[in-house]
């Protein structure tokens, strides 16, 4: 501290222009760290070593020594450097080109001492400033280190309370597991008995059906016999069998007589009674000739079809095409994913045709359930939906379970202090965008005059330097940019009391940097003192 | 950038890497081009009729007449100071004059009389003056030959390629509308080619002469349809690319003529072209093309036409070095072929040995579109001599600010005035040098030249005056296309004024571009480019200052919805169709905005504008560069041929887009474009606004390291290339030069284009190979310039100061940093040792004088020291220009200029002698008879000398004696 003070006494001497006793113990632009290799009348030696000159040859303005060394105050050597002592601001070296280049960099004015150029000592304001400023970020620093502790703690609270549900989840779920094992138990042991009336009431109706069918049979059997019996003589002939196309067995579009004769089980014409065998061949291709003569022919099944999913399509497009075309996707990605929606539709379209089948067996429709049966299959579907709900409940506690295991999996800093962000969104309006960052999450970008949101990128990794991982989040995999990268997002964080986004910018092209205030990444302050002093070496 | 531009562009431009042919005209697509290349040689229609000849003073006149069509020609010969032969062929009576290009010529070239030897009714000889060199023109068929004693120095037409389109009334107007309603031009095409020989075709003179015949018989429908279909099939009247159609009211105009070169087999020059240095025969393929196009990614090694067009080809021969300069801004198209092209070594081997062979000849044709035949023959002998010829028509290269010299930073786009002051700062921070920043379209407002955009440059002053305060520059783009916006003062006083270039109907022509629909200015009209230089008054231009200097780009012009991406053909400028002027407008466009810079200052300041687009005479107004070259290392090579080109036909001032302007460049790529575009004149990086950034430190630290240390090798050699570039303005000499410039006699040479001269006496090999490990550098100059001592030239590693002789194929191994440069033996080069932030902080720093000396002891140099940005250095002689020259052990500093005057503070830091022997003293002489010993040191292993602050002031003589 006395040596502070001591430092600080005689930055004052030199502002106050009193300095030159002290600038005559060194040569321009050293630091008084190395004051003592420039011993005035003593041959200098490079603090290399490389060579060892008379003393009049520093700063004479040519470079004698390969490091620069013997020209401090002047631009002579390529690689020197050149002390400013800033009184009342920071000391700082500058490289030797910068020496009276016509720029003021040293605050205090000492780099151009012969370049005519007119700068005025801004080192007390400088100074000042940098104090103001030091002590805001101090305070912002101070109370930000004490959010972060209770963000800590509240994370920490979260992080018990989150481990507790956990704990509380594996608990019910086992519970759960239980009950579904049992319930399961329950609902097989209702449904066989179920099962076993329910197959017997079907059998039954099959019976009935069947002898119900039969009955049918003949009677079309009748009904085609005289039909067929074109000239009523109690036979059907070859000659008549032969108008029934449909009846062709090798398809080859005609009915040969020698085919017909088959038909016929060899014989030229068959009576009623000898017809039943003929029935039994033919009966599945054989159209009645009334029938025949009023079906229209089916309508091609495409057609249909082919409308229904082109207007699906369409409407889809058109609900879609705004968005879309506001968006910055490439054209031809857009082409390909319609078609692949396109083709998905169409495979989801359902068939139309399965009409006919469907008449006969409309025709006659099962009795009720007795009440016997009735009561086992009520019975039955209860225990069903007892086990359905139970499992249901399992899900449900394995989803929480995920969704926690993932929370608390996640990289929330060394003590958690990044948690209370996760699950949160932060907004900055700038004239033409929203950003949003969700951090753990993603990043985006939308239009504030209408269009569509962009991803900017989606939460990826801390990306700081390796002593100071924490201090940039990075998000990539976003949108993909025309001819380009996917969009990515670089979040730097910074201390500060609120958490809030404020900037955000687009140094390259589709790679998008945020600034961001949380007291998560505040340090613990030094004491004051040390930051107001400790940058003022003099 | 907002996503509806990114939609559009990807609308827009093709999303593949590579240039669309499709997009751009072959010869066959172009109707005269294919007309005019069908013309088999032998076969000249064109006779002289001699009794016509007049002998003036200043000219020979003499009437040409086609045997075939009698129509006549009007041939004028001129004899030009120095040793310079002008042709020029229009026709006699012109149904309407024809387009003489205008504003290219410095000057009405001065003329020397012309005196008859000999007539008779052959032809005529004419005396050229001096060095026995005679004309001869012959009658029938009509040629021209140029000789010198027995030899034969160049022909004209002496393939009977001449021919001249004449102007004619479109006879077929009435039945064509007719026609046009019965048929479809598709069933014309149809019938016309089921009906017509092949040979009427091809002939243009021929199918002419038959519709000529036609239009005067009462015309059967038919027999009109075949004219009529002629003229379409030749594209006489009309012409169609993709979905555009050239009217031409003024019918078939395209002008051809050929030149034979005996003994020559190296031609050079029509920029732009991106090819070898080396001008290729182009039997086979496609002629080379100049028409000003904005090629979107071109392709390398091919004769498309690129952004400019300069109709001048040299040719080279270790006997003499002549050039051609064909003065048509229209169209153009040049064959060339030769009669060696297609042999092997062996053949020429054997050829040699039997002594059989024929001489060595390049042909070479011009054909162009419209306008006349105004050709300039330089005549040499040597290549500077060229220069001077060619600089004594069109002037020479403009003298610019020291600091354009300097390295430019460059982006589409920085994006506001924070990223301008963070770039800066980077370079601060980094400690590597920059003079200017540069703008491209984003800055402005709604790409509307001469605006800001005002929420990223809401305060432009503020951030120029940040770049005033590090002695900074920046450089904002000003397209000649101007948004169609009835809310913008731009468009309103250039439209209100009817200042637009006009389409055929006569409105406004309008065509697409960055801002959208967009009018284009009609810079060829005097009154135009007077009011728009006046835009660049600091109270036009609002947000601009003293240190703010102009970007020329899109100025063939780039019309995106156009044919071939420009204007169409039949706009009109005035009363002269685009046509006929399309490769004058980017230098016309140039040449207001530099005046227009010149007059905002009172005349005081030297402008700075960069332009895209250029025509012979544009080294006048600033610098040139390559266009939208790509990241490749292909196109890091091609950079040193394509600014040779351009510097041997007068643009010194040319340079590429360093690291590449589309794509990414890898790091080592980026790394050598530095290192090789330290070495070249105009040194600016430059990036695409989809690529990733690309400031030099964000690399790493060794890459910046590597970059600093080749950007600081350019400010070190500032004054050097300050001097170099005074010459060029001075006597037209390029800046960077092919080997052959120098050792014309070095057959080695002659093709050479991986490495070039920077004046005389430095020569770079830049390694442009990735992952080099090595480069063979040429050394040349056996027995060359002092050919009495026959003494070898020697030169040395600027780096290690190691010397090698010449003449050699030297292996220099390479590494990362490793920018292999070798100073001549027999120079005296200047630096600035200390390099600072920009240029401006340089200005009163001291020098440091390197001596090479050559075998004899010998070296010279110069000093040229100005105030680096006035034309006081022209109007008031405010300038030093000084010998140095080192002989008999004495380097001495001798004024050059006794009538200049100018004070400099900067004195002589430290001299270094390469090839030197240790002398026992070194003692500085100054005029007021002081003498000081000056104290040394001596590198024996590698004989450097350097002797140690002599502190004399740069301007005075001195002299230092070696005992």
């Amino acid at each position: 501290m006395s040596c502070a003070l001591l430092l600080l006494l005689m930055s004052l001497a030199l502002a106050m222009g009193t300095g030159a006793a002290v600038e005559i113990q060194r040569p321009r632009g050293v630091p008084l760290s190395k004051r003592q290799f420039y011993e005035e009348n003593k041959p200098f030696t490079c603090l290399d070593g490389s060579s060892t000159i008379p003393f009049d040859r520093v700063n004479d303005d040519y470079c004698d020594c390969r490091d620069g060394s013997d020209e401090p105050g002047t631009a002579a050597c390529p690689n020197g450097s050149f002390h400013c002592t800033n009184a009342g601001f920071r000391p700082t070296f500058i490289p030797s080109s910068r020496i009276n280049d016509g720029i003021c960099d040293c605050c205090d004015t000492t780099d151009e001492y012969n370049s005519g150029a007119t700068c005025q000592n801004t080192c007390r304001e400088m100074g000042r400033k940098e104090r103001e400023s030091l002590q805001i970020m101090a305070e912002i620093t101070k109370e930000g280190f004490l959010l972060k502790q209770q963000l800590i703690h509240e994370a920490k609270r979260g992080q018990e309370d989150k481990q507790g549900k956990l704990t509380e989840l594996q608990g019910s779920k086992k519970g759960l597991e239980e009950k579904v094992e049992a319930l399961r138990t329950v609902k097989e042991t209702a449904e066989d008995p179920e099962k076993e009336a329910k197959e017997r009431h079907l059998k039954a109706w099959e019976e009935q059906k069947e002898l119900i069918r039969m009955e049918k049979d003949k009677t079309r059997m009748a009904e085609a016999f005289l039909e067929l019996d074109d000239d009523a003589d109690g036979y059907v002939s070859v000659a008549e069998l032969q108008s029934h196309l449909e009846l062709d067995p090798d398809s080859d579009g005609s009915l040969s007589e020698t085919e017909t004769q088959g038909l016929l089980g060899g014989a030229d014409k068959v009576d009623t009674s000898t017809f039943e065998t003929v029935w039994s061949g033919i009966k599945d291709k054989y159209l009645s000739e009334v029938s025949q003569g009023q079906s229209e022919p089916p309508a091609p099944v495409e057609t249909p079809q082919e409308e229904e999913s082109r207007d699906f399509v369409s409407d889809h497009d058109s609900d879609h095409y705004p968005e879309d075309y506001a968006g910055e996707e490439d054209v031809e990605d857009d082409e390909e994913d319609d078609h692949e929606e396109e083709e998905e539709e169409e495979e989801k379209v359902p068939p139309t045709v399965q009409t006919p089948e469907k008449r006969e067996d409309d025709e006659v429709s099962m009795p009720p359930y007795d009440t016997e049966t009735q009561s086992l299959i009520d019975a039955a579907q209860k225990a069903r939906d007892d086990f359905d709900e139970a499992e249901r409940a399992l899900r449900e506690v394995d989803d929480q379970m995920k969704n926690l295991e993932k929370e608390i999996g996640f990289d929330f800093g060394p003590s958690a202090e990044f948690a209370y962000l996760y699950s949160q969104c932060y907004e900055l309006s700038t004239s033409e965008y929203i950003y949003r960052l969700c951090p753990f999450n993603r990043v985006s970008q939308k239009p504030k005059f209408g269009g569509s949101e962009t991803n900017l990128g989606l939460w990826g990794q801390w990306a700081g330097p390796e002593d100071n991982l924490y201090s940039v989040m990075k998000y990539d995999h976003g949108q993909g940019c025309w001819q380009g990268p996917n969009r990515s997002t670089t979040v730097k964080l910074t201390c500060g009391k609120e958490t809030v986004v404020t900037s955000t910018s687009e140094p390259s092209r589709c790679e998008y940097l945020m600034e961001f205030t949380t007291p998560a990444v505040c340090q613990e302050p030094a004491s004051l003192d040390e930051v107001l002093h400790g940058h003022t070496e003099l | 950038m907002g996503p509806l531009l990114v939609l559009w562009l990807a609308v827009f431009l093709s999303g593949t890497w590579a240039v669309d042919r499709g997009n751009f005209k072959t010869c066959d697509q172009s109707a005269f081009c294919k007309r005019q290349r069908a013309l088999k040689p032998g076969q000249s229609p064109y006779r002289a009729l001699l009794e016509t000849l007049e002998l003036t003073n200043t000219k020979l006149t003499l009437q040409l007449i086609n045997d075939n069509n009698k129509v006549r020609l009007l041939l004028e010969l001129y004899r030009l100071q120095g040793n310079m032969t002008r042709v020029k062929i229009n026709e006699l009576k012109p149904l309407k004059p024809r387009f003489e290009v205008p504003d290219v010529l410095i000057n009405d070239p001065p003329t020397e009389p012309l005196s008859l030897l000999s007539q008779d009714e052959n032809g005529v000889v004419l005396s050229l003056g001096a060095d026995s060199q005679w004309l001869i023109v012959s009658a029938k068929p009509f040629r021209l030959d140029i000789m010198e004693g027995r030899e034969v120095l160049l022909s004209l037409n002496s393939r009977g390629l001449l021919a001249f389109e004449h102007l004619r009334i479109r006879k077929d107007t009435i039945s064509y509308k007719i026609k046009n309603k019965v048929y479809s031009a598709w069933e014309n095409i149809k019938w016309v080619f089921s009906r017509l020989p092949k040979s009427s075709q091809v002939d243009p003179e021929g199918a002419e002469k038959k519709e000529e015949t036609d239009a005067a018989n009462e015309p059967a429908e038919g027999e009109v349809c075949v004219c009529v279909c002629t003229a379409k099939e030749d594209g006489m009247w009309e012409e169609t690319f993709k979905s555009h159609t050239d009217n031409k009211p003024n019918g078939p105009s395209s002008i051809s003529l050929d030149f034979s070169l005996p003994g020559v087999e190296h031609v050079y020059g029509i920029p732009e072209h991106a090819d070898s240095l080396k001008l290729k025969t182009t039997d086979g393929g496609d002629p080379y093309r100049l028409f000003n196009l904005d090629v979107f990614q071109y392709e390398l090694f091919n004769p498309m036409a690129l952004y400019g067009a300069i109709p001048v080809m040299l040719s080279h021969s270790a006997q003499r070095t002549m050039g051609i300069f064909w003065l048509n801004a229209a169209e153009t198209w040049v064959d060339i072929s030769s009669n060696t092209a297609g042999k092997t070594v062996f053949g020429q081997m054997l050829d040699y040995v039997q002594g059989s062979s024929e001489t060595p000849q390049t042909d070479v044709r011009w054909i162009s579109e419209s306008g006349i035949i105004d050709v300039f023959i330089m005549l040499g002998p040597t290549p500077t001599d060229v220069f001077s010829q060619y600089a004594s028509l069109t002037g020479t290269q403009a003298f610019p600010p020291l600091s354009a010299l300097a390295y430019h930073q460059c982006r589409w786009n920085y994006n506001d005035q924070e990223d301008v002051a963070a770039v800066d700062q980077g370079f601060d921070e980094h400690d590597i040098p920059y003079d200017f920043i540069w703008l491209d379209i984003e800055h402005t407002d709604g790409k509307r030249y001469f605006t800001w955009d005002p929420h990223k440059f809401p305060q432009p002053k503020d951030m120029l005056q940040g770049l005033v305060d590090k002695r900074r520059k920046m450089v904002t783009i000003v397209d000649p296309h101007i948004k169609v916006d009835s809310s913008y003062k731009i468009h309103n006083e250039i439209r209100s004024k009817g200042f637009y270039v006009k389409n055929k109907d006569g409105g406004d022509y309008e065509g697409w571009c960055w801002p959208g629909n967009s009018g284009y200015p009609d810079f060829t009209n005097p009154e135009m480019r007077a009011w728009w230089a006046s835009m660049f008054a600091y109270d036009q231009y609002e947000g601009s200052m003293e240190n703010m200097y102009t970007w020329n780009d899109m100025n063939e012009p780039s019309v995106f919805n156009g044919p071939e991406v420009t204007m169409h053909k039949d706009a009109l400028h005035g009363n002269w169709e685009n046509r006929d002027l399309h490769n004058l407008y980017g230098l016309y466009v140039q040449m207001a905005t530099a005046e227009g810079l010149i007059e905002r200052s009172g005349g005081v300041e030297r402008p700075f504008v960069l332009t895209r687009a250029f025509f012979a005479g544009s080294q006048r107004y600033g610098a040139v560069w390559t266009g939208d070259n790509t990241a490749e290392w292909e196109h890091l090579k091609i950079s040193i041929p394509m600014c040779l080109s351009l510097g041997l036909v007068g643009v010194s001032f040319c340079g590429a887009d360093v690291g590449g302007f589309f794509k990414s460049p890898s790091t080592e790529l980026l790394v050598r474009w530095y290192q090789t575009g330290a070495y070249q004149p105009f040194f600016r990086a430059h990036a695409h606004l989809d690529t990733p950034r690309r400031e030099p430190w964000l690399f790493g630290p060794e890459n910046t390291a590597l970059i600093r240390e080749a950007v600081r090798q350019r400010y070190a050699l500032l004054p050097y290339w300050y001097q170099l570039f005074y010459h060029a303005h001075h006597s037209g000499q390029p800046v960077m030069r092919p080997l052959w410039v120098e050792y014309p006699q070095d057959t080695a040479t002659f093709s050479m284009d991986d490495q070039f001269l920077l004046g005389e006496d430095l020569l770079v090999h830049p390694v442009t190979e990735e992952g080099g490990r090595g480069v063979t550098a040429y050394l040349p100059g056996k027995g060359e310039a002092t050919a009495l001592f026959c003494v070898l030239q020697v030169w040395f590693d600027v780096h290690t100061f190691q010397k090698h002789n010449g003449a050699q194929n030297l292996y220099i191994p390479v590494t990362i940093s490793s920018i292999p440069v070798f100073q001549r033996g027999g120079s005296i080069i200047p630096r600035k040792a200390r390099v600072r932030r920009s240029s401006s902080c340089m200005e009163h720093d001291p020098y440091t004088l390197f001596v090479a000396l050559s075998p004899k002891r010998f070296a010279q140099g110069e000093l040229y020291i100005d105030d680096g940005h006035t034309f006081n250095f022209d109007k008031q002689k405010q300038f030093i220009h000084r010998r140095l020259s080192f002989a008999n052990k004495a380097l001495s500093s001798r004024n050059l200029a006794p009538g200049s005057q100018f004070i400099t503070p900067s004195w002589i830091e430290k001299i270094v002698i390469l090839g030197a022997s240790k002398p026992s003293k070194a003692t500085l002489k100054t005029p007021d008879g002081k003498e000081n010993l000056l104290e040394f040191e001596f590198d024996a292993s590698m004989s450097v000398l350097t002797l140690r602050k002599p502190g004399v002031n740069a301007g005075v003589d001195w002299t230092v004696v070696l005992q």
